[in-house]
Formats: structure tokens, sequence, C-alpha cells
């Protein structure tokens, strides 16, 4: 997924193979999908490369497809499926940063997608007597005003122990759907018509994005789903992602080790908030239409599933979970009614029985890191260490 | 909150407005009505209050052991013949049948939190799991309970039980206080004190303070610790059953699958403001609680004001004294 | 607060000890601190403990307690099992705060900050009980040690900026020779709760050691150690030493502690018994009373 090398110093093809395997055999952990990520990671750089070229290809070519017994179709529109499971995947990996890498519990991660929503609607819809400015242009905003409320939230919270943020955010996550009531300005039930959308029309006259029309909404997301991977594969490699796995880990150690913990932390919590409200704008743009009632507490605890099913802290597997919790439902037409259910007895059920999710997390934290790993390897297999590294030695205490 | 967004507003519309007059002539009423909230709150607040002492963790599904004992209560209730009417039985008759609606709802809620914590936490436990995982097991099962009742019981509140016709007992500065009001903060305040007093004095209690303070020595001096968490859920659903008594008298309507939602969090805003993990705070944190979400709701002029300003004074308590206004304390001082 | 008159004058003030004898290729030391000016001569207090307090409710866990470290030493802090070292160590090192009292380092008063702040300022710690960061490698461990010095912001690691790069590339190189130096190099990719006991105490002062610390804080860093393994812990800490490093030596083990320190200060009930070399605490009746009964060695 990274569009880095790392220094010229590019080891023989054996030596990377051998640390990789070495690597893996000692990272593997549960997870539906393990074998696959040690099969990934086992190949080559140039492999991968072909092979996520490939998946690029087969995502963006997916509403078209509409390939049988996968389809959602007759009971859902495929490309608004589509659309819904890109949606997700792309809050699932916002609120992976939050969950995932940096260990804190944000229950109310809808509020953000709402904060994000109604920014959409309120400055493109005719509905809205405020400032209008052009759709794309609200995406930025959303995302900036998300933040805003995320460190609002994150500020007084952050600083105490995560329980309290948990339960911080699932009331704030019912505060703004309360406040979208009763206020009048947020026009509680009424709601938001024909929240703006991209510029373009078909050669039939019609806007390219409608909101019937699934399919150019979906490959705007995927675009900014892979956009903002990139950018949070960058903050995973550095000292960001290492100081949220460090606070993750152990709080105190970090923070003694030199990580400011309080600033991270408020970091996570808003670029969380910020991908949250990202992903609400272009739900707004697609949907065309919001008011009070999509932004309940149960939405968020859907959010959450898709973090835990995708594997914790894992940006691939929050993609999987995420578009995985968004599918069934709307395949499945007859569990829809049961997803809570099903979703909430998931994340018990996952918990106790330990299971990492479909992808297990393992982090790459260096950005040089491969290299530096294969270069370890090549030297251990020059001159084998005398000392067997690895075996937990039964050390009297 | 959302000023911000609303500064280039045109405020021609104000969103929020405060009505004094109103609240003044409202006020003893007000009063009394948030006290009679907050003696339930009050209540609920005791079972979160209760098991963070001992296990230091949320329990999110605390608002469902609650609106499980409402169904028990709303259900014995109705087959007792209760209806929307008042039941024109004798005062004798309606006792005992409240107190057996009492007994049904409370053990509902205590079998609930019981069940809860064998199932979901206790294999955490065993094998020491992170804090969060115990945290999304909690909010998982908060989820799956709501929703399993959801499916059995449909969205629709349960038919409204009207347990007797308040009487006026007496009137304070031209407010009448009734019947309804006094039985449910008196009984509440005796449930309290009772459990209160069950901590200070008893074995038990003693167990449960000594876990609360430091599970390790605990153990090490001969508390059992799985008896003692099993026992602090227990009086936890117990008290969450009687809140549910309380609840379902002073709101017949209000028992539905969401119910307990939006309740918990309350209860759960009102444990931290008196300090949570501190048997009396929770008493306190819910009537101030009951107060002035009551007080709120008038001077803003709408029910949803309620929710929103305990949780601003939820985040207040947070921001500016964590640790609430009696000190999160079981046993003694804790950190 | 005013300096104390006697912050200066130390009697028990020697001269460097045997250094060059060590057999650390100085390539390693070179790449475990490239930027650090190698000092090893034993001279001016660069941390002072001054008349410090903690108090636990009536309690009196540490009791007017004032003592230096020199630049360039290796101090030991000892005393029976209770006598307050854990307290004054914590109290030094920020996690608790005092009643009364100060901590200086290179003047500058610790008192107040956080904590991570205290780490910038050059104060590094192990811990008793290991804990390192289970779900990181061992070199991502280190690197996290590594980060107290570095200076990209959270936009600069979103984008990847040419001092971000510069930054990942030389933390790598640091951390590998760290690892090199501890001698766990290579179980770099290896993820720390998968390292063997011994070497996951040596990562942990791997880690310390990144943080740039003037002064290391070693809490027992021998605890579960057999005999051989403490032999090469004194190694170990020597070559600390010599690279340039102060080093505050908590320890139970004495033999351990006699091995490797310049100079002990002894606690003993939350108040300083005695602060001298090595030799002169051995023939200290008062310590020798404070350990009677207690076994010479810890039994491990």
């Amino acid at each position: 997924m990274s569009t880095t090398d790392g220094p010229t110093l590019i080891p023989d093809a054996k030596a990377e193979q051998d640390a990789i395997t070495r690597e893996s055999n000692r990272t593997t952990r549960g997870g539906f999908f393990a074998p696959l990520a040690d099969r990934w990671n086992r190949l080559s750089r140039p492999q991968q490369w072909v092979f996520l070229l490939i998946v690029v290809a087969i995502a963006y070519a997916l509403p078209v497809l509409n390939p049988p017994l996968i389809t959602s179709e007759p009971g859902n529109d495929w490309p608004i499926t589509c659309l819904q499971m890109a949606i997700f995947a792309l809050v699932a990996v916002g609120l992976n940063v939050v969950v995932g890498y940096a260990g804190l519990l944000d229950l109310g991660y809808v509020a953000f997608f709402a904060v994000g929503s109604y920014t959409a609607a309120m400055f493109t819809s005719p509905d809205s007597p405020y400032l209008h400015i052009p759709y794309l242009w609200t995406l930025p905003v959303a995302m900036a005003v998300a933040m805003f409320f995320g460190v609002l939230l994150g500020v007084p919270t952050l600083r105490l122990r995560g329980d309290y943020l948990a339960i911080v955010t699932l009331g704030f996550g019912e505060i703004v759907r309360i406040l979208a009531t009763i206020i009048p300005a947020m026009k509680g039930q009424v709601g938001f018509q024909n929240v703006g959308h991209p510029p373009g029309t078909a050669a039939d006259g019609h806007p390219i994005f409608s909101n019937s029309n699934g399919t150019p909404w979906y490959w705007l997301t995927i675009t900014v789903l892979i956009v903002i991977l990139l950018l949070a594969g960058n903050l995973e490699r550095s000292r960001v992602g290492r100081a949220w796995v460090a606070i993750r880990e152990d709080e105190d150690a970090a923070e003694i080790m030199g990580v400011p913990t309080f600033k991270y932390k408020v970091w996570a919590f808003a670029i969380g908030a910020g991908i949250g409200g990202l992903s609400g704008a272009l739900s707004a743009g697609a949907t065309g239409f919001i008011n009070n009632q999509k932004f309940d507490v149960q939405t968020s605890i859907l959010f959450l599933a898709a973090v835990v099913l995708g594997g914790s802290g894992n940006k691939v597997g929050a993609i999987l979970g995420g578009a995985v919790v968004a599918y069934l439902p709307l395949r499945f037409t007859a569990i829809a009614d049961y997803k809570y259910l099903i979703f909430g007895v998931v994340l018990v059920v996952l918990m106790i029985f330990r299971a990492k999710g479909l992808l297990p997390a393992r982090q790459r934290l260096l950005a040089y890191g491969k290299v530096t790993y294969a270069r370890v390897a090549a030297r251990s297999r020059a001159e084998p260490p005398s000392t067997a590294g690895t075996k937990i030695e039964g050390t009297a205490q | 909150m959302l000023s911000t967004l609303l500064l280039q507003v045109p405020m021609d519309d104000s969103w929020i407005s405060f009505d004094i007059p109103s609240l003044m002539q409202n006020f003893w009423s007000a009063t009394f009505d948030g006290l009679t909230f907050g003696a339930i709150y009050g209540l609920v607040a005791l079972g979160y209050t209760l098991v963070y002492g001992v296990l230091n963790l949320i329990n999110f599904a605390h608002s469902e052991v609650f609106i499980i004992g409402c169904y028990g209560v709303v259900f014995t209730l109705t087959s007792l013949g209760f209806g929307p009417n008042v039941p024109t039985l004798g005062p004798l008759a309606i006792i005992g049948d409240l107190l057996l609606a009492l007994i049904v709802g409370m053990i509902a809620s205590a079998v609930t939190a019981l069940a809860l914590e064998r199932v979901a936490y206790r294999p955490l436990r065993k094998r020491n799991a992170p804090r969060l995982a115990f945290l999304i097991t909690a909010i998982g099962a908060s989820f799956a309970i709501q929703y399993g009742i959801f499916l059995v019981r449909g969205a629709s509140p349960e038919p409204a039980v009207t347990m007797f016709q308040p009487t006026p007992i007496f009137d304070v500065f031209g407010t009448i206080v009734d019947s309804q009001q006094i039985i449910i903060v008196i009984a509440a305040i005796i449930l309290m004190v009772a459990t209160d007093q069950f901590i200070r004095r008893s074995r038990t209690g003693r167990g449960i303070r000594a876990v609360a303070q430091d599970p390790d020595t605990a153990t090490l001096m001969g508390v059992d610790r799985e008896r003692i968490i099993m026992t602090t859920f227990v009086i936890g659903g117990l008290l969450a059953g009687a809140g549910a008594l309380f609840y379902v008298m002073k709101v017949p309507s209000g028992v539905f699958y969401a119910g307990g939602f939006v309740l918990g969090i309350k209860a759960f805003a009102a444990a931290v403001l008196g300090g949570i993990g501190n048997v009396r705070g929770a008493l306190l944190g819910g009537l101030l609680l009951g107060l002035i979400g009551n007080y709120g709701q008038i001077l803003l002029g709408n029910s949803q004001w309620t929710d929103v300003v305990a949780f601003v004074v939820l985040v207040l308590v947070l921001l500016l004294k964590p640790t609430g206004i009696l000190g999160t304390s079981m046993g003694r001082a804790r950190a | 607060m005013s300096i104390s008159p006697e912050a200066g004058a130390d009697l028990t003030s020697h001269g460097p000890t045997e250094l060059a004898e060590l057999d650390i290729a100085p390539e390693v030391a070179e790449g475990a601190a490239p930027e650090r000016e190698i000092s090893v001569g034993v001279g001016d207090n660069i941390m002072e403990v001054k008349n410090l307090t903690v108090k636990f409710g009536g309690l009196v866990a540490l009791d007017d307690v004032s003592f230096n470290i020199k630049r360039g030493e290796i101090l030991g802090l000892i005393g029976p099992n209770g006598a307050g070292k854990t307290t004054c160590f914590n109290a030094m090192t920020g996690v608790y705060k005092p009643t009364s009292g100060q901590v200086l380092l290179e003047g500058e008063s610790l008192g107040g900050r956080q904590q991570h702040k205290i780490t910038r300022l050059g104060l590094a710690r192990t811990f008793q009980n290991i804990r390192l960061f289970g779900e990181m490698t061992a070199l991502e461990n280190v690197v996290v040690g590594l980060d107290a010095r570095h200076g990209t912001s959270v936009l600069g690691a979103l984008f990847r900026v040419p001092r971000h790069r510069r930054e990942e590339r030389t933390a790598i190189e640091r951390g590998m020779a760290l690892l090199e130096f501890v001698g766990i190099a290579e179980n770099a990719a290896v993820l720390s709760r998968n390292l063997s006991y011994g070497h996951q105490r040596r990562l942990e002062i791997a880690r310390a050691l990144a943080t740039d610390p003037k002064v290391l804080c070693l809490d027992e860093p021998a605890a579960g150690f057999n005999p051989a393994e403490k032999e090469e812990l004194m190694t170990l800490i020597r070559a600390i030493r010599s690279d340039g490093y102060t080093v505050l030596l908590i320890e139970h083990d004495m033999k351990l502690v006699m091995g490797v320190t310049d100079r002990i200060v002894v606690l003993e009930f939350g108040k300083k018994l005695a602060d001298g070399l090595p030799a002169e605490i051995r023939n200290d009746p008062r310590v020798v009373a404070a350990y009677l009964g207690e076994p010479e060695d810890d039994a491990a």
C-alpha cells in the first residue's frame, strides 16, 4: 500500500524473503484470513503492486460488473449497495485510527458523521438560508468542522481514563441527534433536500452525479478512500503511528518514554473525527437528503462492529469489516431486521473468543522497516546468533 | 454547541431561549418532580457505581438490566389486571400487587445482571483481557439485549400501566406534593441507605470494599473475589429492578426496547456527578441531576433538553472535578 | 528555592575508574550516540535531590532526603525492603509529586513538569516490572524512545516531508545501533512480547537510552537474573557509562551494586542513612546493621 521505497540498500530477494517469513511466523495471530495475510507478506514488492492494481481495478469495476450471487439485486440497487459499502469502509478506516491505533473507544462516531452531513447540507442545499459553496468544497470544510468538534469533545475527556471517553462519546452521539431535532436551524425531521453534488453533466443532459445512480458516487468515494488510506499509512509508519500504538499498549510507559500522550490522543480523535465528517459529507451528497433520523446510536455501534470485525488496528481489515457490515443486511434482506442484534452479538463473541477479526492487526510502524528487517535477517543468516533468541527462557523470579 | 456554524445565521428563529418567568412559576413543581426523577436515577446510578467500584468497568449494559426490570414490572402488573385506567382495587390489594411487581422486577434485573457477568465479563477477566475488550463487550451486550427485546416486543412502548391515583398529600408554596412523589423519593432513599449500610457494615459489604480498594490484597486475605463480583452485580440488578417499578409508576408508557438507554446515560452522569464508586454520591448525584434536568427543561422549554442538560453536566463535571462531588471512594480514598 | 550551602561540597567525589579496559567497539558507541560529546570524567553535579519528602496521607515514605548525582558516575541507590528506594525513584522521575523538596537536573527543577517533558530534559528510566510495548517489534520500541528527540509534526508525517524521511532513516540506524549495543540486534524484528525475559530487560535499557538521556535510571535491572546474566548486565552498565551517560542504579542485589557503582546512597526508613564509596558503605556499621538479617543476595 506504500508509495515509498526505502533507502537504496535493497538486499537480495532471498534475504528479504527470509526476513519476512521470519517476521510473519512470529507475528501470526488468530483471524480468519491470517494465512492470507501471511501469503501477502511473502510476496515481493512488485508482486504486491501488481496484485494491488488488480484489486483496485476490480474495486472500481464492481458496480458495473454486478456479479451474480454477490449482487444485492433484486432487493437493493447494486451500485447503491456498493456505495454504502464504500462509505462504511471509509468510516471504518477513520474509526480504526481512534479505536484500532490509539485504543480509544469512541461510541459516538456517528456524531461526526452527522456533523459532516449537516455541514455539506447546510452549505449546499437550497433549503438552507446560509452561505452556499460548491459541493466539492464542502468535503474539506466538513472535515475541518468535524475535527473541530473532535477537539472540543476530546480535550475535556482525553485527560481522563478511557472509560469516560466511551460514555461521553456515547452521550455526544445522542446529543447531536437531539440538537438536530430541537434546533430550528437544523430543520429536525423536515431536513434538507437536494444536497449539492459535484459538477458535470452526462451526454444526455442529466448531471453525472445524481441521487439515483450510485456508480459515480461510488467512484468518488473509493477515490477518497484510497487517498485517505495512503495518508493513514503515512501516519502509521511515522512517529505518530508509533505514539498511538505505544499509547494503546501502555499509556504511562509511553508518556515516560517522552511521548506527549495527551497531544497524540487528541490528534487521533481529531483525525478520526475528520474522516467521519468527510464520509458524512459524501453520504449526504449521495443521498441528496438528510434529516435527524439517520444518526442514531445504533449506527455508531455498527461502525464499531465494522472495525472490530475487520480486525481492530488493521486498515485493510477495517475496509473489509465496513464493507461486510454494510453489505450483509443489503444482500440478505431477510436478516436486515436482525442486523443490530447480530452485530451486537458479534462484538461480544469476538471479544470473548479473542478472535482478532477477519484480518489480524499488525501495524508497520517504521517507514523503512522492511528493508531493515531484511538486513537483520541477512546478517543473522550469515552468522547465526549464539543465544537462541525468542524462546522464553525459564527465568527464576 | 453549534454556535460556530450558526454565527452567520439570521437568528429569526432563535434556537435557544431562556424562559425565566416559566421557571419561577413552576419552580416548586419542577423541584418535586426533579427529585422524583432524581431518586430513580440514583437507584440506577448505584448499579454503575458498585460495578465500577469493584471492577473499574462501566457496565454499559446496566441500562438493559434496568429496562428488563421494567418489562418484569409491566408484565406482572398487566397479568394482575392493571391497565391504563386507575385500578378499582382496595389499597391493601394494590400494595400487595405492587410489592409482587417490585419483587419480579428486582429478580428480572438481578438475573440479567448476573447472566451478563457470567457470560460476557467473566471470560474476559479470566484471560486478563485489555480494558478496551471489556468496554466493547459491554456495549455489544447492551446492544444485543436491546435488539433482542426489539425483536420480541417491537418498537412501540408497552401499553401504559397505572398503579394508583396519586393523591395530594400536602402543599408547599402553593404546589401540591402527591403521594406518588413521596412514595418514590422515600422508598428510593430507604433502599439507598440500606445499600450504604449493607456495604459499610455487613461481611459481604466489607468484602466489596476490600475488592474495590485492592483486589489482589483482598484475594490474598481470603476474600472470594468472584463471589464478591457476582454479589455486586446482583445488588446493582436488584436496585435497578426497584428503580424500574418507580420508573413505570412515574412514566407509565415509557417502557420500550430503547427506554433504558437514555436513562442509563443520565444515571451514569449522576454517578459521575456524585463521584463514581461512591455509594452516597450516587444518591446525591441522582437527586441533583434530576433537579438540574428539570429546571433546564422548563427554562429551555422543551422536554428533550433534559438529556442535553444531563450530558452537559457530565462533561462539565469531568472537566472541572472528575472525581465528582463526594469523591470516588468506595472503601477509602483511591486515586 | 535557594541552593542549599552544602549542595556543592560533596566529600565522596572521586576520579574516574577504569574506563579504558571496556571492550566496546568504538563504532557501536559512535552509532548509539553519534551527536553526543563523550565526556566520561566524573565532575560536577548533574542531578541534585534536595530535601525530598513524600507523604502518603499520614505516612512519611521519604523524609528529607538529599543527595547528588555527578556527571559520568554510576550511583547506586540501595536500602532494605521498604526503605523508600522506589518512592524516591518515582518522586525523582516525576511519577509522584513530592510533598516538599526539589529535584534538579542540570539546574532545572523537574517539579510540576509533565512526564514526557522530564524525559526530554534528559531523564530516562526503565521499569522494574518490564513495561515494553508488547505489540511492537524490538526496533519499533527503541524508535519510540528515539522519537522523543524528533521534530516532525503530524502534518509533516502525513505528507512525508524531507525532515520526516531523514528522521526515519537515522532513527532506524540509531535504533539498530542501540540494539547492537545492548546485544539483541538479531531480534530487531521480533515482537517485544515474544522476546526472552533477559532480552526484554535489555530492550528496556535500549529504549531508555534512545531518549538520549543525561541521566539513565535503572530500576532493579537485575531482577530475576542468574549470576551469569548479572555479570553481563554489569558489563553493559559499565559500557553505558563509558559511552558518556550518567547512571542511577536502584538495586537490591548487593553484589551487583558493589561491583558496578562508583558511589552508593543508602536509604532506610525513608531517610538517607549513608552516602559514600562502595568500600566505605560495605564497612559502615550502620549499613551493616540495617541489612542485618537481610540476605546478601536477592534470592533469585
